[in-house]
């Protein structure tokens, strides 16, 4: 059976001869993934396995390789937003917001403060509903299909004010260089206010029905632990890292979007295991809902949602038909006769998973000439291998969720 | 009589008398079919996760008979295809669908499953109708839940009128070896 | 006490002389280039120096310039943070077109093993002593390495899409 998995001349191979015991026992081979349903998406591991127990993995990346960055280099900046959508799906404003301040940065525009403000709401949203997504599961993983189940009646709320915001419920597509494509309207801000009453209460649920849970804390503690050096040096970032006890955290080390202005707490953890960086993440769902509700206690009056920038923001459609120098400006953006500046930069925001960075190299012309993305994903899903040596398979399946790898921000 | 908003599913045509109910056999099959599909999620990307709204609490494809999602090919009824398959997935998703038995339906959901969507590259496979027969294309980048359900209601009228003898017949034959499955 | 620009200019120039220079502080990023012959050591430096610490490796990538001349044609670019000052650094370092190669940094930091099989897989930068340099995205079969400029985005066996239609041409899409 092997010999249909792996070449003859595999390392595993060589193992399995050197190693058989002496109850006439063997080593097996298991092929998990790329279509496994526990996987929760496309991975696909070849494993070396004494009975239950995993001791060694061949990770095979790449089943949805996308070409992000070549189509990027194809595109206008402003029609790259649909890619970094489809990047991290669970949490898609974050990364247009990303890029849109990657832009910004390239043009040395400066947004307007409540703008900002409705930017950091609006990621932080994204935030709950990705850690949402990955809490939830790593509970069916381990069992508990309810509280799956429960919770996700929110996410369909978050979603509601999405769509409220922009139209749009998964992939977004939201905001536009400069800030947003139209202000929030007072809906918007009327389900915002529901959820934050609502969602509490039933995230408060959520937690007691795991944290305190025997069987969860079984499955989960001391399951899948790495240390911080070794999270380090495999380039973890965000909640993985910070359950590892390092509390780097992008919005506090390089504050974007105004996050000086809120205070919040980088909840971390100890051991790096599954169990803290599922409480972690819980965590960092609290200190989220404590951001949104600063920013609009502290939103500033008027109704600015976007800066002033003619050359790269669109005009309304009534003006292109009635104002000449609106025309104009439609004309150029559309046409890609703006100049942009000759310039690479690299921007770093906070995403679901970690550090998203965006860098971008431009030579003048209306796309990017080299876009490449950090994406956290694939940085740390390297370390994989080497988390689930020695665990139960079982284990095996909860730790890929704890890490929340989201296949599209793994193969881009 | 009853304010019950429960709808039971009307029986097909036929001849009702006292004690019993005639009606032909491929009607009889195919209700019992279009009303237990056994999905097989394919999910990839983004539309995989709103298959995964889809069969939470709030849209609750278990009201169409869904209810049991087979994550063995062997056992499901209806492929949903979610997502981008690049040219790295195809075989695979070639041999799910090679691994399902008679009779087995297909849905592409989304753009990407259907045509290849945004991604026009060099990586991806351009709709997945390329290596598989499809019989639903359910449009969207992702759908909308509501899309979904549609999708797989669409695919139940096609299976309540489907002929029991479709499956061994010339026609459905020249498409698999069209495709150059056995 | 913050890491100045100057004091990292003077400590590598002190230790490398000639082989870092075009020293700039681009945007909010101080940036350099470096002989790429010599990337392990200065990358070495940079990670264990005690005052420099830069620790933790943000990014790896490739950018190919075909334009370039013919011994400047691929760059490989690191991005360095040193957590302990919150500094950030972007090195550069350029490579032939016809051949190139460069010292991998996989031992240095574990997570370069793969950014390094990514930059191989689109641009086909030989990381000299990587452990595993093979594809990872794209399949195996794959000759070509799609990131490099001359290889087109879309698939040329198309035959359901007819640019004639679609209003076309070279030039424009």
């Amino acid at each position: 059976m092997s010999e249909l998995l792996l070449p003859p001349e595999h390392r595993y191979a060589k193992i399995i001869k050197e190693r058989s015991n002496e109850d006439g026992s063997e080593l097996s081979i298991l092929n998990l993934g790329p279509t496994h349903p526990a996987t929760h998406g496309i991975f696909q591991n070849i494993l070396l396995m004494d009975g239950e127990r995993i001791l060694d993995a061949e990770p095979t990346i790449g089943y949805i390789h996308r070409a992000f960055e070549k189509i990027a280099e194809n595109r206008p900046f402003y029609q790259i937003t649909p890619l970094t959508d489809r990047m991290n799906y669970c949490s898609s404003p974050i990364n247009n917001m990303g890029w849109w301040m990657t832009l910004e940065k390239l043009l040395n525009i400066e947004v307007p403060k409540r703008a900002q403000y409705l930017r950091v709401i609006v990621m932080e949203l994204a935030r709950i509903t990705d850690h949402l997504i990955c809490n939830s599961i790593l509970g069916v993983d381990t069992g508990a299909y309810s509280g799956f189940l429960y919770v996700f009646q929110f996410r369909e709320k978050v979603y509601e004010i999405y769509e409220e915001i922009c139209g749009a419920r998964l992939t977004t597509n939201m905001g536009r260089i400069g800030g947003f494509e139209r202000d929030w309207s007072p809906k918007a801000f009327e389900l915002l206010n529901t959820f934050l009453e609502e969602f509490p209460v039933a995230w408060k649920e959520f937690e007691n029905l795991f944290e305190r849970n025997r069987i969860f804390i079984d499955r989960t503690v001391n399951v899948g632990a790495i240390s911080a050096e070794k999270a380090m040096a495999y380039g973890f970032t965000g909640p993985n890292l910070r359950a590892a006890g390092i509390d780097y955290d992008v919005r506090v080390a390089q504050p974007y979007s105004s996050y000086e202005d809120f205070d919040f707490k980088i909840p971390v953890g100890k051991s790096g295991d599954t169990y803290d960086r599922f409480c972690v993440r819980n965590a960092e769902v609290w200190e989220s809902l404590s951001i949104i509700r600063q920013a609009l206690d502290k939103m500033p009056e008027g109704n600015e949602y976007h800066a002033e920038v003619p050359d790269y923001y669109l005009p309304p459609k009534e003006d292109v038909y009635h104002n000449m120098e609106s025309l104009i400006y439609h004309f150029k953006i559309v046409m890609g006769e703006v100049p942009v500046p000759v310039a690479e930069i690299y921007h770093p925001v906070e995403g679901g998973n970690g550090e998203i960075g965006f860098y971008l190299v431009t030579d003048g012309s209306r796309t990017p000439y080299r876009l490449h993305f950090r994406r956290p994903c694939f940085i740390y899903y390297q370390a994989y291998p080497e988390m689930i040596k020695g665990a139960l398979l079982s284990d095996a399946i909860v730790i890929l969720s704890s890490l929340n790898v989201i296949a599209g921000e793994l193969d881009a | 009589m009853s304010t019950s908003k429960v709808k039971m599913v009307a029986p097909p045509e036929g001849v009702v008398g006292e004690g019993f109910f005639a009606t032909k056999l491929n009607d009889v099959v195919g209700l019992a079919r279009a009303n237990s599909l056994w999905p097989l999620p394919f999910a990839t990307s983004c539309c995989g996760i709103e298959f995964m709204a889809t069969m939470a609490s709030h849209y609750d494809l278990a009201r169409f008979g869904s209810e049991r999602v087979s994550f063995s090919p062997r056992q499901a009824d209806m492929l949903l295809v979610m997502g981008t398959i690049s040219k790295k997935m195809a075989p695979i998703l070639r041999q799910v669908y090679e691994q399902m038995s008679e009779p087995r339906w297909v849905i592409a959901v989304g753009a990407c499953a259907s045509s290849g969507g945004i991604f026009d590259t060099y990586s991806v496979l351009q709709g997945i109708d390329k290596v598989i027969p499809v019989d639903i294309y359910v449009p969207g980048c992702p759908p909308r839940p509501e899309q979904i359900v549609d999708g797989v209601m669409k695919l139940q009228e096609l299976v309540k009128s489907e002929s029991v003898r479709r499956r061994s017949s010339p026609e459905y034959q020249e498409l698999l070896a069209s495709y150059n499955i056995k | 006490m913050a890491l100045e620009n100057t004091a990292i200019q003077e400590k590598l120039v002190e230790t490398f002389a000639g082989d870092v220079f075009n020293f700039q502080e681009e945007r909010d990023i101080f940036s350099f280039e470096i002989n790429a012959k010599n990337n392990t050591a200065i990358i070495l430096f940079l990670k264990n120096d005690p005052e420099l610490r830069f620790h933790f490796l943000t990014d790896l990538c490739g950018i190919h310039y075909p334009d370039n001349p013919i011994d400047r044609q691929f760059a490989v670019v690191y991005h360095l943070h040193n957590w302990y000052e919150n500094k950030r650094i972007r090195i550069k370092a350029f490579l032939n077109g016809e051949n190139p190669e460069i010292k991998t940094v996989s031992n240095i930091f574990l997570t370069a093993n793969w950014m390094e099989r990514e930059t191989y897989d689109f641009f086909g930068v030989n990381f000299i002593g990587h452990p595993q340099l093979k594809r990872i995205l794209n399949m195996d079969e794959m000759v070509s390495f799609p990131m490099r400029k001359e290889f087109p985005m879309e698939d040329g066996g198309r035959t359901d899409k007819d640019d004639r239609f679609f209003g076309r041409t070279i030039d424009n899409c």
